[in-house]
């Protein structure tokens, strides 16, 4: 792998930058490998990285339909946190969180990791409950998080409209200070390139058409559009379009697709300092390093592969916006767009073995996946290298269901009394 | 200054109007009619701003919504001051004041410029390359740096002073864009009678027919003709048109969202006018009549102030009157630049060459532009440019290279031909097709309920634009259902411009090294693109987000094509392999303010309040949001702040009779001779034998076998139940018990009526409450033997008829009112002077929870959390064991929600009295284990007790029913507190007083 | 915003309306007689159908009534609504009765 740094790119300055070579490379596929990941997204990716760093399975392709980091990896608003009540989802998050903190060394990529604070806003006094709960639960589990005031808030984010005429007032928030933002598509190409450095074979423009099984029930192999390849171990990490991959394989899964929804305006220098999240308003929002407003709005009712939703979604999201910072009336909305997320009945992931042996999925990941990119590759790499959970992975079985071993954060910031 | 540039008078400007506006603090004249852009052009004016990354001056480069680089801030006041508009769209009145963005300390001389001394080593994602070291730099060092660097115009600092509006209208045909093809589409739809909606992005209706002064259309000039049609589209009563107002977004269903911008052309808006108007139109057919977007070479040091699209200037000097410059170079790959040098030619500019990359050239504008003694140089190329501030000279070679030319000028005119504006279409979800002679997508088959007419649809010729107009808009009328009268024929005169077009990069191979500008805003070149393929970002949005190109204010509207077309050539690949990025809404920026519309303030969500609201609000009452519902939280008197004065009212109903709104909790009439059977399926309890004139509290489960809802319910007759809900809940469960009825159980004889809104609930508590109702009440016996505790009856309560319970939910003696909504401040009010000689209190909502708290009532939503089943909550015993079926009931007997060691309901008290613990505190068995300290349970609410003299909790603890008497912790940042557990119930545990 | 026909009222804006999710997934008679793995197939596993979906709608801010409709879920195309009880007019791209 070519190193990146300062250095190598004054030198490379210096001859017109001709000597550049390509990040990863572009292979035929082989006739087998190891082991397949289906999906080149952030998680797949993350997935083939950590095989091949953390557990020595080398022979990895990562089968991607079309262009790598083109799913919810490169259409999320890149925010990062680890700050979840129960102690399985704080597990799993603070793991990717530790994973994000020293991420651009590890992958000799600058992934953009910036630490600037994630705000959640309390809007009455079942908010202020609810996130103080947060706040203890995470301390003692060392996870930081911590209850400011409105003045506090206002003093941490000063265009939030503290004390001014809303009609859900800002009543305090919780402050994740490590949390913040990343560069997303730098996520995707940073894995990919440290990964096929290590001998991954990432090949993009290969749709998996269907998962070939032995009459043992086993899996041996994928059939794709540039040819059928044998592995006995897939894992597969397709977001929105599992359920369509995983019904190759006769496996029905408690998830659906959504549409979810985000937007930027157009650039303006530097005004709002942290990441601010409100739920009970449904909204919320960061400033880019290139200026850009980046909001994130909800997802539409139905179910959905056409990764786009309705415009009353966005003017729900935009009035919360303009309640929050009433000077952000006169930006104006650059672009929006659409991604399909697959939620499952908990909106906790499902990160496991699956009834047919050799088979493993990564999924169910819903609105948050982007923060949890690493520790969720980490975990899936070590699932599929031991071929049994991780310690912080194995309470997102599919079986929690049929048990009911939920993990439900959604719930337990219930909706009030 | 004057307009010296200013050569005529323009059709869309009013030459005896001038305007006085600033620019950068500098007064200018310009002419009412114009855009700030062709006001400073006609000052001489062309540098205006700075690109985003190697800041280097930039001037127009288009006359429309296009454009990249003119971007101001405008507005005289922050409370006014809008960033990154167009000064190419803003039109300018007394009074405007703007500036330059993205430069310091100004425009002529900005600092940001030292990047572009250091632009060699700046190359296309150079900081995914670096800024990695130390760890913490990143965060600390370089991204503040980056960041203040980055951005265009500065937010303002102020919240906006101005109003928004939405409408929501429906029409028969929507027709996007008035130029030749939508105006045509307009007059042949509306002869009709379907209606008409017609929209423009422009101030002023025509598109092209506006700056066409060389065809004429029925026999009258082009522009002529456009105002005249319009005219006659302005007396059908079935059409409107909408000027001002971009089509931004196509959603589904023919769902199209429109924009149109009311006062910001205005130097005195009147007061009651919105700012901007949000339209959803729902359109049962739609022509698109976009138009199409010229197209800019890629060639070296193209960006330079000065450096422009030929059909801009032609739109400059012919609508506005206005010369871009007097010595142009003109470089082409199309006929349509001929036509631009010819109108500034006539104009007093001196067209110095025009310099022609295809090989051989011919035709009518070629031949007129010869005849007129413009030099012609084919098969060449403009190599370089030079000039700071402004252009001062093109270098001119043949294509393959050799020697160059140099000529002096102070205006590039350059085209590519056209781009078709697909951006709706594509949104819409048409697909594109690749057209090898226009070099360019163009519409394919629609998915939804439109036609794409004219240049959108890669025609160019005006006949054949005027015809494909008329056809769409009669088409568009018949598919709504309409029959368009008559065909009426158009005669058009007009010279073809011929449709040849090239894309992406001029340069010769030897100019590897120089930098032509693909994305003009963005800084990205050629080169860049080309660095992007070679480190192996080949699909068309990975060189998109790799590069940023297509990524600016334009959303690639100048840039995507070129950028196409280098990474074509550069990886040998057609053009349509390497893909297209996708087209989103809004095509152009759109305004924050008018999404949010009227949703502001009080007016972001519906407040509801109860009828007795209005007396809480003069007794001084605090009130909490709960839900959209405002709640009287606590009456505070003189001096009192929460804490005494909710002591006091918790006293007062202990010791006497407390008054309380109850009206939010929700309530759904059930009715039907299956009503009861219906009960027992919806909620756990059993109900088949509860007696008319009796109450049970219920509980409620999803199907998963958690708690929903709860509530008490009484049966009025065999076949009738009122049913109370949460106060935040009434709609849900109403809507899941519509689900169960109407689709798995449609055999029930049941109906279901909410009726939260039919009815005021006032609720009396304490040992006086009989007393203080007593006297008001007719035709009920109140008695304990008469009415015991969980007993309803109807009668009538000062004069009006009220269903009366006897409950409680503070363990008091208590009665719950309900009387019809319009009665509810009258009777509260009779009550409340009734309960005078007592002393009686209103209390708020806090007070009722600390008076449940007292005696281990839940609260759904505090106590439950969408994770507790009822026996976690301690009322398994409302479980009807016996019951065969009730939704959720299955779920129970899943292996995690039998677990011992679940969560259960138990009280705490802290070993000191006076600490009165956090709700939502973490509940250990070991403090001192380190982090992280495994946690058993939370507390879910704590309060002063005023009755018990100390402090009380309810907390969810692992295994709690057999830990009582356990001494746990709970550790906070300051110290750990001890607490003992013990029943939930807290106070008069037998229920004494209730029974009372 | 969709445009969805309320077999009961007409045409009418997807504000109008809540959906309910897939169709056809009858509540079993007897639920006390299922294993855990059938409840959890009736409780949460869906097909999530990338083609003709066929869901549950409810007229919530008009007659209230539920019906079905099938829909594209790859173009949100609505193909067709009709009222409980009645079957879908085309099963297939893997939709199951």
């Amino acid at each position: 792998m070519q190193k990146f740094s300062a250095l190598s790119l004054l030198r490379a300055g210096l001859t017109g930058h001709a000597g550049w070579q390509r990040q990863w490379r572009s292979p035929e596929p082989k006739p087998g490998y190891d082991v397949i990941i289906v999906g080149g997204g952030g998680h797949g990716l993350a997935t083939a990285y950590y095989l091949a760093s953390r557990y020595g399975v080398k022979n990895v392709a990562v089968l991607e339909k079309g262009w790598i980091g083109g799913g919810n990896t490169g259409r999320n608003t890149t925010i990062i946190r680890s700050n979840y009540l129960f102690d399985e989802s704080a597990g799993i998050y603070e793991h990717a969180l530790k994973l994000w903190e020293g991420l651009s060394q590890e992958l000799n990529y600058n992934v953009m990791y910036s630490p600037r604070g994630v705000l959640m806003l309390a809007h009455n006094i079942h908010d202020v409950q609810s996130f103080k709960r947060h706040v203890h639960a995470n301390r003692l589990n060392g996870i930081d998080n911590e209850w400011l005031s409105p003045e506090e808030c206002k003093e941490f984010c000063p265009p939030l409209n503290v004390g001014g005429a809303m009609r859900y007032p800002i009543l305090g928030g919780a402050l994740q200070r490590r949390g913040g933002t990343a560069r997303h598509d730098a996520v995707a190409w940073g894995y990919a390139r440290a990964a096929d450095a290590l001998g991954v074979d990432i090949i993009e423009n290969c749709e998996v058409t269907d998962i070939r099984r032995a009459p043992t029930g086993e899996v041996v192999g994928v059939d794709t559009t540039r040819g059928s390849i044998n592995a006995k171990r897939i894992g597969v990490v397709a977001a929105g379009n599992t359920s369509t991959v995983m019904n190759m394989a006769g496996v029905r899964l408690p998830l659906e697709s959504f549409p979810l929804q985000a937007l930027v305006s157009e650039p303006v220098k530097p005004i709002f300092p942290c990441v601010v999240m409100s739920n009970t308003i449904h909204a919320y929002i960061s400033q880019s390093d290139k200026g850009e407003m980046v909001i994130g709005a909800g997802t539409d009712v139905y179910t959905s592969y056409t990764q786009r939703g309705g415009l009353h979604i966005v003017n729900h999201t935009l009035d919360a916006i303009c309640e929050l910072v009433p000077a952000f009336r006169r930006l104006r909305m650059l672009r929006n767009w659409g991604g399909i997320v697959d939620v499952t009945p908990d909106r906790s992931p499902i990160v496991a073995k699956t009834p047919v042996s050799g088979l493993y999925v990564n999924c169910g990941w819903g609105t948050g996946g982007f923060k949890a990119t690493p520790g969720s590759g980490e975990v899936f790499a070590s699932t599929i290298a031991k071929d049994e959970p991780n310690k912080i992975n194995a309470p997102f079985t599919i079986e929690r269901f049929r048990d009911g071993a939920v993990i439900d954060e959604a719930a337990a910031a219930a909706v009030a009394h | 200054m004057t307009d010296t540039y200013r050569v005529r008078r323009g059709d869309s400007v009013e030459n005896c109007n001038a305007v006085h506006f600033t620019f950068d603090g500098k007064s200018y004249q310009g002419l009412a009619g114009d855009t700030l852009a062709s006001a400073l052009i006609a000052n001489g004016v062309h540098l205006v701003g700075r690109s985003f990354k190697y800041h280097r001056p930039r001037g127009f480069v288009s006359a429309g919504s296009e454009e990249p680089n003119a971007l101001v801030g405008v507005g005289a006041t922050q409370s006014r001051y809008t960033p990154n508009l167009l000064a190419t769209q803003v039109e300018i009145y007394d009074g405007l004041v703007a500036e330059s963005q993205n430069r310091w300390p100004s425009l002529e001389t900005d600092a940001g410029f030292l990047n572009e001394y250091f632009s060699a080593f700046l190359p296309a994602g150079f900081y995914y390359k670096t800024f990695m070291w130390p760890r913490t730099a990143w965060k600390k060092l370089y991204e503040p740096v980056i960041r203040r660097m980055a951005g265009l115009g500065r937010a303002p600092a102020e919240p906006d002073a101005d109003r928004y509006t939405q409408v929501f209208a429906h029409c028969d045909v929507l027709i996007v864009g008035a130029g030749p093809a939508g105006l045509a589409a307009a007059l042949e739809a509306s002869n009709s009678d379907a209606t008409v909606i017609l929209c423009d992005e422009q101030a002023e209706m025509g598109g092209s027919l506006l700056s066409d002064r060389s065809a004429s259309i029925d026999g009258m000039q082009a522009a002529e003709w456009a105002r005249a049609a319009l005219d006659e589209l302005r007396k059908r009563s079935n059409v409107k048109l909408m000027s001002r107002t971009t089509a931004f977004g196509w959603y589904p269903h023919n769902f199209v969202g429109l924009n149109e911008r009311v006062t910001d052309h205005l130097s005195n808006p009147a007061a009651n006018q919105p700012r901007e108007r949000l339209w959803q139109v729902r359109a049962k057919e739609v022509v698109l009549a976009a138009g199409a977007i010229e197209r800019p070479l890629v060639f070296t040091d193209n960006d330079r102030p000065g450096i422009m699209l030929a059909n801009a200037a032609r739109t400059y000097v012919n609508r506005y009157g206005v010369v871009p410059g007097k010595q142009v170079v003109v470089f082409t790959a199309c006929d349509s630049a001929y036509r631009a040098a010819l109108d500034l030619k006539a104009a007093g500019a001196k067209i110095q060459v025009i310099v022609d990359l295809r090989k051989s050239v011919s035709g009518h504008w070629v031949d007129k532009a010869r005849a007129e003694g413009i030099k012609v140089r084919s098969g060449s190329i403009v190599r370089g440019t030079s000039g700071r501030l402004r252009v001062k000279s093109a270098q001119i070679s043949n294509a393959q290279g050799g020697d160059a030319e140099t000529v002096a000028c102070d205006l590039i005119l350059m085209s590519a031909g056209f781009t078709p504006s697909v951006h709706l279409f594509s949104q819409s979800r048409g697909k594109l097709s690749y057209s090898e002679e226009l070099r360019a997508y163009v519409p394919g088959e629609s998915v939804e309920r439109e036609r794409s007419v004219g240049a959108c649809k890669g025609l160019f010729a005006l006949e054949g634009v005027i015809e494909s107009g008329a056809r769409g808009g009669r088409d568009a009328a018949t598919k709504a259902g309409f029959s368009p009268r008559g065909e009426r024929s158009y005669t058009v005169s007009a010279q073809s411009v011929g449709a040849d077009a090239f894309i992406g990069s001029v340069m010769t191979d030897h100019q590897a090294e120089k930098r032509a500008w693909v994305d003009f805003q963005n800084d990205v070149t050629a080169k860049d693109v080309r660095l992007a393929t070679r480190e192996g970002f080949r699909s068309i949005e990975h060189v998109k987000r790799y590069t940023t190109t297509g990524m600016a204010t334009d959303q690639g509207k100048l840039s995507n094509m070129n950028a196409l077309g280098v990474v074509s050539k550069q990886i040998d690949v057609a053009v349509p392999k390497v893909g297209l990025t996708t087209f989103r809404p809004p095509y152009t920026p759109t305004t924050f303010g008018s999404f949010a519309g009227q949703s502001r303030g009080d007016l972001f969500d519906p407040v509801r309040k109860t009828s007795i609201h209005s007396w809480a609000e003069s007794q001084g009452a605090q009130f909490e949001d709960v839900g959209v519902w405002k709640r009287a939280w606590y009456f505070p008197q003189v001096g009192e702040d929460m804490h005494a004065a909710v002591a006091r009212e918790c006293k007062v109903t202990r010791e006497s009779v407390g008054i309380f709104d109850a009206s939010t909790l929700g309530k759904i009439e059930i009715v039907g001779k299956d009503a009861a059977e219906f009960m027992n399926r919806m909620y756990t309890n059993a109900w088949t034998k509860l007696e008319p004139g009796r109450l049970r509290y219920g509980v409620m489960l999803r199907e998963d076998g958690f708690i929903m809802d709860d509530g008490v319910v009484g049966r009025m007759a065999t076949d009738r139940f009122h049913v109370t809900t949460t106060t935040g809940g009434a709609a849900r469960v109403l809507s899941m018990m519509e689900d169960y009825l109407q689709t798995e159980w449609p055999d029930l004889e049941v109906w279901l009526t909410s009726t939260t809104e039919q009815w005021s609930v006032i609720a009396l508590q304490g040992p006086n409450a009989r007393k203080v109702l007593e006297p008001l009440v007719e035709g009920i016996d109140l008695s304990a033997d008469a009415m015991p505790h969980m007993s309803v009856r109807e009668g009538r309560i000062c004069g009006v008829p009220t269903r009366l319970f006897r409950v409680s939910f503070t363990g008091e003696l208590g009665f719950e009112v309900n009387v019809p909504a319009g009665y509810g401040r009258a009777v509260w009010e009779a009550i409340f002077a009734a309960g005078k000689p007592y002393g009686i209190t209103p209390y708020g909502t806090e007070t009722m929870h600390v008076l449940r708290a007292e005696k281990g009532y839940i609260i759904v939503g505090q106590e439950t959390d969408g994770t507790v089943t009822p026996d976690d909550a301690g009322l398994g015993w409302a479980v009807g064991k016996a019951k065969r079926d009730f939704v959720g009931k299955r779920s129970l007997s899943r292996p995690a929600l039998v677990r011992e060691d679940r969560k259960q309901l138990v009280g705490l008290l802290t070993t000191d009295p006076k600490v009165v613990l956090e709700e939502g505190a973490q509940i250990v068995l070991d403090p001192t284990h380190p982090i992280p300290v495994p946690m058993i349970g939370h507390v879910t609410s704590a309060y002063w007790s005023a009755t018990l003299n100390r402090s009380i909790a309810l907390a969810l603890v692992r295994g709690g029913r057999s830990r009582m008497g356990e001494e746990l912790s709970i550790p906070m940042p300051d110290g750990v507190i001890k607490a003992k557990v013990v029943d939930s119930i807290l106070f008069d545990p037998k229920g004494e007083r209730l029974n009372a | 915003m969709l445009l969805i026909n309320c077999p009961y009222c007409g045409s009418r804006p997807e504000a109008e309306f809540a959906n309910g999710g897939q169709a056809h997934i009858a509540r079993p008679a007897d639920p006390m007689s299922l294993t855990d793995d059938e409840w959890a197939a009736y409780l949460y596993m869906r097909d999530n159908i990338k083609g003709l979906h066929h869901e549950r709608w409810r007229h919530a801010n008009g007659c209230g009534r539920f019906f079905n409709a099938s829909r594209d879920t790859t173009t949100d195309v609505i193909k067709r609504t009709y009222r409980m009880g009645e079957r879908p007019e085309a099963e297939h791209q893997g939709a199951k009765p």
